[in-house]
């Protein structure tokens, strides 16, 4: 009984999605066919052929893709987590800073591509670069919204209970509070970041990588189904990314009851 | 420990401008919370703020906690003016202000935290305070899982477990229902035998300044001030409804109507006015 019970849960979870995937695929394979031209669309099975002739260059370029992507997430985590936990509990620093991060915000991370190749020439930094910037705003943002909103009963209940130095106070009381926020940040971070991954590969700042080889290959030799290719992975890495991070980041957060993150 | 309250005053001021060498000038962007409240506490003694709403009970256990600092006057622990929160007192909040993320046991270690006991009696410690307010079973259950009045439990016994000489009570079961309202009085009594704390507890229910207190201070709204002591001098555990519980609530609502009648003549005059 149980395990029925059990089956059937999972059953009204995946076989909906199933099911739309594959008329989307199937309503993709008849209008590329009625179409007729592989240059404007290719058809779904020949792209899923494609994965397999291009099983030599896939994992190489979702390596250097992972290594442009990761470089830049933690150098964004490692100048934002401690900016924005300085800023969101001293006034005093979000006053100074604040002003910078709101001009310097609305300015999209690919404007910053001559100025990251001025700066760091043609390397996978210069990448990493504007995969930084995407990522740095939502996830300083996040983190001093979370530090600034640690409710004043906490930080008073932490006084008289003996808490009485600030770095005591961020660390046992702010922090523990601002974590989700923090990891909502991360997320939608690693979401823009991921989004800015094709465009900072698209000058050859290396040999390899998804968004190198989609531009400077593959779109040159107008394969538009091996671009298609490409674009599918790079929605399933962001897809495996996001559920990962979720994964980890739900077990942390247990006391949140139910919600985890919000996005 | 005896605490000393003197003279204490506090005014919220929202334009610091107002205030001119040692003279306070108030216009209406001005309130005087307290004013000019004395009182003392003895050692061990149980003692029951009572006043309506507004009326300034938060604001003078916030002072005598060190969460604030008074407008002028002092309060004095055993003679020593409070300049801040100190391990001599601690307070349990009407929002009972636990931490979300930690479960019962180590929302309860969280003060011994700060004090750097060792991690094994730290837990010691907590599961003797959890013992003591009948928690066993919920060591790892996290606040959102507990009722309100568990939650109460909670932040009572996190606020013994640092050992405090005066334990600051801010209307602790206005959120429970009558019934188990009366429970929880019986139980702080109990813990209050049985831990010989100092307490202060602050309350707009008449019945259960009564059935608490050795000492009531009834206070008067706008500005707050502390109008009438009465000593309650019935044995515990106190009968509701018994006659000298009868005759020394007819004399508190007394002097709370008394109050209330003058508040609204002050509400009359100041609309034909
Ligand atoms: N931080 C504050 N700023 C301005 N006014 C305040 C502040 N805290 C309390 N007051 C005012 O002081 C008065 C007394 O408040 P409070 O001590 O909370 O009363 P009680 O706890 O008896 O209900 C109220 O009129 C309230 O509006
Ligand atoms: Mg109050």
């Amino acid at each position: 009984m149980k395990v029925r019970e059990r089956l059937l849960r999972i059953m009204r979870t995946f076989v909906p999605g199933a099911i739309s995937l594959t008329v989307f695929a199937v309503v993709w394979e008849i209008v590329a066919t009625l179409i007729g031209n592989e240059r404007v669309l290719p058809r779904f099975s020949q792209v899923m052929i494609s994965f397999y002739e291009l099983k030599e260059y896939i994992p190489l370029d979702i390596i250097q893709s992972l290594i442009h992507f990761g470089m830049g997430i933690s150098f964004a985590f490692l100048i934002a987590f401690p900016l924005g936990m300085l800023m969101g509990w001293f006034r005093g620093v979000f006053g100074f800073v604040d002003p910078i991060v709101e001009i310097l915000r609305p300015i999209p991370p690919l404007a910053w591509i001559p100025l990251a190749i001025a700066w760091f020439h043609l390397t996978p930094i210069a990448a990493s670069f504007i995969i930084f910037l995407g990522a740095f705003f939502p996830l300083l943002i996040n983190t001093y919204m979370g530090f600034r909103e640690t409710p004043k009963t906490l930080i008073e209940a932490a006084k008289v209970l003996g808490c009485d130095s600030d770095v005591r106070l961020m660390r046992y009381v702010a922090l523990p509070h601002a974590l989700p926020m923090i990891a909502t940040g991360m997320r939608v971070g690693m979401g823009v970041g991921w989004m800015c991954v094709v465009a900072a590969e698209m000058f050859g700042v290396s040999t390899n990588g998804l968004g190198f080889r989609m531009f400077t290959k593959f779109f040159y030799n107008h394969q538009i189904d091996y671009v298609i290719t490409y674009m599918i992975l790079l929605g399933i890495i962001s897809l495996v990314l996001d559920a990962s991070f979720r994964y980890i980041t739900g077990s942390l957060m247990k006391w949140r009851g139910g919600v985890v993150l919000e996005a | 420990m005896k605490l000393e309250v003197v003279s204490l005053t506090k005014i919220y001021r929202h334009n610091i401008r107002n205030k001119i060498g040692n003279k306070h000038i108030c216009n209406d962007e001005c309130v005087i919370a307290v004013e000019n409240v004395n009182f003392r506490v003895e050692e061990g003694e149980f003692v029951c703020i009572l006043g309506p709403s507004g009326c300034g009970k938060t604001t003078i256990v916030r002072i005598i906690a060190g969460l604030d600092s008074p407008t002028s006057g002092e309060v004095l622990v055993d003679g020593v003016p409070v300049r801040g929160p100190g391990k001599d007192r601690c307070v349990v909040f009407q929002e009972f202000a636990l931490f979300p993320w930690r479960t019962v046991l180590k929302n309860i270690t969280f003060g011994l935290e700060n004090t750097g006991v060792p991690k094994d009696e730290r837990e010691r410690i907590a599961r003797k305070y959890i013992r003591l307010v009948g928690l066993e079973g919920f060591e790892n259950a996290y606040p959102h899982e507990l009722s309100g009045g568990m939650k109460q439990r909670v932040a009572i016994a996190r606020a013994l477990a640092i050992d405090p000489d005066i334990l600051l009570m801010d209307e602790p079961f206005g959120s429970l229902d009558a019934q188990t309202r009366n429970l929880f009085q019986e139980e702080l009594l109990r813990i209050w035998y049985e831990t010989s704390k100092t307490i202060i507890f602050v309350t707009h229910s008449v019945d259960e300044a009564i059935f608490l207190a050795d000492k009531i201070l009834i206070m008067t709204a706008r500005p707050g001030k502390i109008k009438k002591e009465i000593d309650v001098d019935l044995p515990r555990m106190r009968n509701r409804t018994s006659k000298e519980f009868n005759e020394i609530r007819s004399c508190v609502l007394d002097e709370l109507r008394q109050e209330a009648l003058k508040a609204m003549m002050m509400q009359h005059m100041k609309r034909l006015s």
